[in-house]
């Protein structure tokens, strides 16, 4: 690698060629103010925020987009800087609404926090009046728009066009009208927006939320009529922590369930087991499309953003999707049936929160085709990781200080294969698992069972296993960037597979868009999806029973509910349909 | 494949996609496609901007924003007569305001419209180079100055 030397405020320092001014600037331990940037994802130099001096240059530079050279001299602390720097931000704040106390990103939003690092004390430029206030958005079950926070930095929109390839999202008019809005400024919910919320955990400021369900959530909790039971999907547990201070790859499952229990909940449970329930089911929908020349490949559905995609621009794919319910609609289906029934629960009175990593579950639990099994909706509300921090902060516990405890019995006891649903090629090693012993009809061995050529966070895994004398050809994708590139090849006939997994979010359900959002400064530098999964594969290598069919809870519902997976009573409670909709 | 949008023949959405076929490739062919369409339709409505998508692949938002940030694209139909009224620092100081909201009041419609007769459409624009005449009025290539509101009515009554 050919290196050159540079100075960053008076150090000496050799860094690679192409680097840039901020990230060598990074190895010299001086850190430069940055809005707009994101690594690999926005470096537009559209901000400002980020200049510096450089010798020999007569104006100032954008330090994420300059590239260093032989020689280099950069300043980045003197009054030209600083002035500038600030007259930016306080241009930026003039048009912004400054509602910091009532604002969901308040004390972890980079716009204030670069307010205070900049030492900003008197906003020269007038504030937006009433009149300028633009509307709005909350068309979307899971996202809300509001304008009149957002600075413009463009992350949003690179991350819809160049990560999940939506494009739903653009920069609209110019010059003072300019705003982030759909085309013919149509209302979120009439796009092909499909709900994965990366925008927002991509948004530096309070400008993108989820559409919240805490008022209805606690008010279910208050009402002494209402049943109210929780349950967390795997990687909420790889994050919450995150909001407290803990560690990013910090596990604390038990804390995160004390917690819920504290919020006066009845039960809380591990949708891990609605996971192992959906391996039981797909595992079953796999072996039969195999065995009786069914439509391959199929295709795993837990990811409602992806199932979205592929109802606006995969039409044709829809049949080689699995009809089986995302785990928590499953589970939501199944307390509301089988527990129900069980413990002598009127389903009418049962309030199911799935606390979910995810933003498009809860466009997922308000679509039609979730209503039918008990005839109640099998969720009732879906709240994110976020959502959940904020309710466990609002009732004042102290997280960190909280003791471990267990999820509730019998529902609550998953396997280590229900876990890693929530790390990129955790559904289809959790598959696998199960359908190969199913196939050979006995137990394979622990050390047999972890299918390595799966797991990383690579965009795109190809793998061809063989499971009892069975060729399976496998193929992981995540970011819906990555399925569209997928899909294509096998589109045009140059790829064929049997068994696909494809996750909305880069990365699977642990980088899902409702996870603690973390700065730039953070997610520009650290690898979130992997140090999250491990949490879940260390979880899943520490739990006794590992392969969903070996759950006896899922066996006892068989036994006593379902009769056998993809059963008549299985495929009406537990599986679904899709729909085909339009491009736009 | 036509463009159905009622006023615009399937003529139009052949010629058009001939275009996008020449084009496509060329770097920075959008604004190229955007302007010729226009030139075709007179204006960018929604169906339009979908054709040009669906035969470029290129995001339906993206084309939004590109149409919107430029003056030349307009969004709507202009009318048979196009009415401009200047806005430029010495018509207004002059009054161009009040000639500009009697029109609107007149014809029923805001700046950037067509009315539903597709007889008018109305404009604001910078300077025309007329300030001697300010307040100015163009409708076409008729040149109307020292304008005062009442005369609207009767200009308009021309046409
Ligand atoms: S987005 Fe940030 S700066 Fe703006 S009101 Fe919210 S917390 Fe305050
Ligand atoms: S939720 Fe996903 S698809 Fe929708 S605008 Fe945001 S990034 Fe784009
Ligand atoms: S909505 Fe957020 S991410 Fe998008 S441009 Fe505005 S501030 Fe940036
Ligand atoms: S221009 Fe560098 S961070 Fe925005």
């Amino acid at each position: 690698m050919k290196t050159v030397n540079i100075k960053i405020d008076g150090v000496a320092l050799t860094v690679p060629e192409g680097t840039t001014v901020l990230e060598a600037a990074r190895m010299a331990n001086v850190s430069i103010p940055t809005l707009c940037f994101l690594k690999d994802i926005n470096q537009i130099g559209a901000c400002r925020m980020c200049v510096v001096e450089i010798k020999g240059a007569r104006a100032l530079q954008a330090a994420c987009v300059y590239p260093v050279s032989e020689g280099l001299e950069v300043i980045t602390n003197s009054q030209k800087v600083r002035d500038a720097r600030k007259v930016t931000l306080e241009l930026i704040l003039s048009n912004h609404d400054r509602q910091c106390l009532t604002c969901v990103r308040s004390e972890n939003c980079e716009l204030q926090k670069l307010s205070k690092q900049l030492n900003v004390k008197d906003i020269r430029f007038k504030a937006l009046t009433d009149k300028e206030m633009q509307p709005i958005d909350n068309s979307s079950a899971s996202i809300v728009r509001n304008n009149n926070k957002c600075v413009l930095c463009r992350r949003c929109v690179a991350v819809c066009q160049k990560v999940q390839t939506v494009s739903v999202i653009e920069t609209i008019e110019r010059g003072f009208r300019t705003r982030i809005g759909c085309a013919f400024d149509k209302p979120l919910a009439e796009t092909s927006c499909v709900n994965c919320g990366q925008c927002i955990a991509v948004c530096p400021v309070g400008a993108l939320t989820e559409n919240t369900h805490i008022p209805q959530v606690w008010n279910a909790i208050a009402d002494p009529d209402k049943y109210v039971v929780f349950q967390t999907a795997p990687a909420v547990r790889a994050s919450i922590g995150e909001a407290f201070g803990l560690a990013i790859g910090e596990r604390c499952t038990g804390k995160m369930v004390s917690a819920i229990r504290r919020l006066g909940v009845d039960k809380v449970f591990d949708t891990d087991t609605g996971a192992d329930l959906t391996i039981m089911e797909e595992g079953t929908e796999l072996l039969n499309r195999i065995k009786n020349g069914g439509k391959l490949p199929l295709i795993t559905s837990c990811s409602p953003g992806w199932i979205k995609f592929c109802e606006h621009n995969y039409p044709d794919f829809l049949d080689n999707l699995s009809s089986c319910k995302s785990p928590h609609q499953m589970f939501g289906a199944v307390l509301k049936t089988y527990y129900a029934q069980k413990m002598g629960i009127d389903p009418a009175k049962m309030y199911v929160v799935s606390v979910m990593p995810c933003t498009a579950k809860k466009f997922e639990a308000q679509r039609e085709e979730m209503k039918n099994s008990s005839g109640y909706v099998d969720v009732d509300a879906v709240l994110t990781t976020r959502e959940l921090a904020r309710m466990i902060e609002e009732a004042g516990i102290d997280f960190k200080a909280l003791p471990d405890t267990d999820f509730d019995d019998p529902m609550g006891n998953a396997t280590g294969a229900g876990v890693i649903f929530g790390a990129t090629g955790g559904v289809m090693e959790a598959a696998l698992r199960t359908v190969a012993d199913v196939l050979t009809g006995e137990s394979a061995p622990m050390e047999k069972i972890d299918y390595h050529a799966v797991r990383g966070i690579e965009g795109i895994k190809e793998a061809e296993v063989e499971v009892a004398g069975i060729k399976v050809r496998l193929a992981v994708a995540s970011g819906l960037g990555n399925a569209r590139k997928l899909l294509d090849s096998i589109r045009a006939g140059k790829a064929q597979y049997d068994f696909i997994e494809i996750m909305a979010c880069p990365g699977g359900c642990v980088n899902g868009g409702g996870q603690i959002i973390q700065p730039s400064s953070v997610r520009s530098w650290t690898d979130l999806r992997t140090e999250r999964a491990k949490i879940l594969y260390d979880e899943d290598k520490a739990l006794p029973l590992r392969k969903s069919h070996d759950n006896p809870m899922i066996k006892e519902l068989y036994d006593e509910f379902y009769g056998n997976p993809g059963s008549e009573k299985a495929h009406h409670d537990l599986h679904t349909h899709y729909i085909a909709r339009g491009k736009y | 494949m036509g463009v159905d949008c009622g006023n615009c023949s399937d003529e139009k959405s052949r010629k058009l996609l001939a275009v996008i076929e020449a084009e496509k490739d060329n770097p920075g062919s959008l604004i190229r496609i955007l302007h010729e369409a226009q030139e075709i339709y007179g204006y960018l409505p929604i169906e339009v901007q979908k054709f040009v998508a669906d035969n470029t692949g290129i995001p339906l938002a993206e084309i939004y924003g590109v149409v919107t940030f430029y003056a030349q694209f307009s969004l709507k139909p202009k009318g048979q007569n196009k009415i401009n009224v200047c806005l430029g620092t010495a018509c207004y100081v002059k009054g161009a305001e009040g000639i500009l909201d009697r029109l609107k009041k007149e014809l029923n419609m805001d700046v950037g419209d067509c009315t539903e007769d597709g007889k008018f459409s109305l404009d604001a624009c910078r300077c025309v180079g007329a300030c001697g005449l300010a307040p100015v009025i163009m409708i076409n290539d008729d040149c109307y100055g020292r304008l005062v509101p009442d005369q609207v009515p009767g200009i308009l009554a021309k046409y």
